[in-house]
């Protein structure tokens, strides 16, 4: 298992590589929108559905031995480290060939192997935890540097204060990303938050803030790999704010029908997978005949590993006592 | 003779004895560097090990106990440190939903091998929010492992078996038995989580007891033994793993159980002793089950009212009268 990832993650370094992999995330979010609506999927669901770029910029900046906390929406993030669609798949409707062997489901998605350790259900929760994994490598001097990937709503708990703080007053290896798709569940930024730009939070804690393009991997990428490599020379944490969207609504009971009319078109026409395309064949990598089969073949895939997920075994009974305590 | 310890000086001593036993051991917590720790239970510890063992942090709990998680799950073994126990209310997340859950989410793939230490308890005049036994909500929670040393010899003992640990645990220092004094411990001491103590032996009546409730129900078997009654005194010392089979095997010898306990009576501890004598020794009782607990009220203030609220030495004895006349 840790070889097929550890492939898929290095395959983020090829010219195709980030294309391909946001094309994966959108096809496997479509499939799950399916399994849902035939009953497959239980409790609730959340899609990340137009924030590929955040996803798989941060993995493709991120070291494989790097830390990665994540949001419930996080199906995306944990295929961009190098989780494979059928243990994302498997989590999801419950099989033993998920990535937990369904005991976590959707908001519970882990691969230590590749860095996912894990996504957290609760907003927020991850940011402590990443800040916890960054102390641990100034004082083992790993070398090894933690992202927390959370969302807006999530700057506006009392732990990203804390851990913004703590981060600073230590100078800790850690890249705090924000996901900012301008709903905190059903509320909008405007009427949770004074500040239009999240970064600027950065200053009451001494480090440095920056707003990013969340909708262009490549811009993704450079902005955590100049945040990582000043972490990495003690230079302390940074706050990046990326500006990205949801295309659908916060879970899968939430329509979105709050959104003003025409707000989702307009980030339709900023579309990550559309904008990577352009650039690629902008600069003569590759056709828009080729792409357009590239994304043909994923989406087989996509379909096959879904197909391989529900074919699985559902998890023994006797996995519900086994794993309380060591 | 042995040598003398405090219990407050026991805390130091196990902590000391495992961070130099093993350097992947830090400390976490409020003022607990060159300030030794409000209690002074982390007194000597900053000159021995130095700042980057022994990090004295921002008022976070949140960032405290998160950023532990954080750093258990990647190679460090935090002990952290939350000054008075009322006060993990402020990082609950933490403790209910993300620590004691990783392990079994994650289908065994993450550990999260830390302590968190506390003060708890009342009678000392405290007020609310800085007197409570709140070991009862620690229970109430599956995945965590919770400690209430009686003895300096078992904070040394329990401290040792907590650190080594590969599970989550909660360990609860008495703040009315800092002071206390009895044997220090060998070196290499340590005792198993989840071993009852028999503190003493006898054949009348069992009384039940942890932490601060062990003197008392030692001082009322004391009273009693003048009228001839031979009570056994059984140290539970662990919650979680409870050992009820010593429990069990002394209410076979005495057919009386009264359980003492400082947390509420609504939802205490001893409720789940009771049920699991109900449910396994009932036939080897003679009488009820009995529980002297804390009254349900918030912890008044003035010394007349708490000493009304809490368990005393006159009650368990009046409570052991009772029993012992049915």
């Amino acid at each position: 298992m840790t070889g097929e990832r550890r492939e898929r993650r290095a395959q983020l370094a090829t010219p195709l590589g980030p294309f391909e992999r946001m094309a994966e995330i959108r096809a496997v979010e479509e499939h799950i929108q399916l399994l849902f609506n035939e009953g497959h999927v239980r409790g609730s669901t959340h899609l990340s559905n137009g924030q590929e770029a955040v996803a798989v910029g941060v993995a493709a900046a991120a070291r494989l031995t790097d830390v990665v906390t994540c949001t419930y929406r996080g199906h995306g993030q944990a295929l961009a480290l190098g989780l494979t669609a059928k243990e994302v798949i498997g989590e999801i409707v419950g099989r033993t060939v998920g990535c937990a062997g369904g005991l976590g489901g959707s908001m519970h998605l882990v691969g230590p192997d590749v860095g996912l350790w894990p996504t957290f259900a609760i907003v927020g929760a991850g940011l402590p935890v990443a800040v916890g994994a960054a102390l641990a490598s100034q004082v083992n001097r790993s070398g090894r540097a933690a992202i927390a990937v959370f969302g807006d709503g999530a700057a506006n708990i009392g732990a990203f204060h804390e851990s913004l703080n703590l981060a600073a007053i230590w100078q800790l290896p850690v890249v705090f990303v924000c996901e900012n798709n301008l709903y905190g569940e059903y509320t909008r930024i405007q009427l949770s938050t004074p500040v239009s730009d999240l970064a600027d939070r950065a200053a009451g804690y001494a480090i440095p803030g920056l707003v990013v393009d969340g909708q262009d991997v490549a811009a993704v990428t450079a902005a955590v790999s100049e945040a990582l490599e000043r972490a990495r020379a003690d230079g302390g944490p940074t706050l990046l704010e990326m500006k990205t969207y949801r295309y659908s609504g916060h879970s899968k009971s939430d329509p979105g029908s709050y959104r003003p009319a025409g707000e989702l078109d307009q980030w339709l026409r900023r579309d990550p997978i559309t904008i990577e395309a352009g650039r690629l064949i902008d600069g003569g990598t590759a056709t828009a005949e080729q792409l357009a089969a590239v994304s043909s073949r994923i989406a087989a895939e996509v379909r096959r590993a879904a197909a391989d997920a529900l074919a699985a075994p559902q998890p023994a009974v006797a996995e519900m006592l086994i794993h309380v305590h060591g | 003779m042995a040598d003398v310890i405090t219990y407050r000086e026991a805390v130091s001593e196990g902590i000391a004895r495992e961070m130099r036993r093993d350097p992947s051991v830090v400390c976490l917590g409020e003022d607990i560097g060159a300030a030794g720790g409000v209690f002074k239970t982390t007194a000597g510890l900053f000159a021995e090990f130095g700042p980057d063992r022994i990090k004295d942090t921002p008022i976070s709990e949140q960032a405290i106990v998160g950023m532990a998680m954080g750093a258990a799950m990647t190679g460090v073994r935090p002990v952290a440190e939350i000054m008075f126990s009322d006060f993990l209310a402020c990082c609950w997340d933490y403790l209910a939903n993300e620590i004691p859950k990783m392990r079994y989410m994650t289908g065994g793939q993450v550990k999260v091998p830390l302590v968190v230490r506390t003060a708890n308890g009342g009678g000392l005049g405290f007020g609310a929010q800085h007197s409570q036994s709140v070991e009862n909500w620690a229970l109430a929670v599956p995945g965590l492992k919770v400690v209430a040393p009686a003895t300096p010899a078992d904070v040394i003992g329990l401290l040792a078996a907590a650190i080594r640990s590969d599970d989550p645990v909660l360990f609860f220092e008495h703040k009315g038995l800092f002071a206390s004094k009895g044997e220090t411990a060998p070196d290499g001491h340590l005792v198993p989580l989840g071993q009852a103590a028999v503190a003493r032996a006898g054949s009348d009546v069992t009384i039940v007891a942890l932490a601060s409730t062990v003197p008392l129900a030692l001082a009322a078997a004391d009273e009693l033994a003048e009228g001839g009654v031979a009570a056994e005194v059984v140290d539970l010392r662990c919650l979680v793993p409870l050992d009820m089979a010593t429990v069990l095997a002394s209410v076979g010898k005495t057919s009386r159980l009264l359980i003492v306990e400082e947390n509420p009576y609504q939802g205490g501890w001893g409720g789940t002793v009771a049920s699991v004598v109900a449910d396994e020794g009932f036939e080897l009782l003679d009488a009820p089950i009995r529980r002297v607990a804390a009254e349900c009220v918030p912890l008044p203030f003035a010394d007349v009212l708490e000493d009304q609220v809490i368990p005393t030495t006159a009650k368990v004895v009046a409570a052991l009268r009772s029993l012992l006349a049915y």
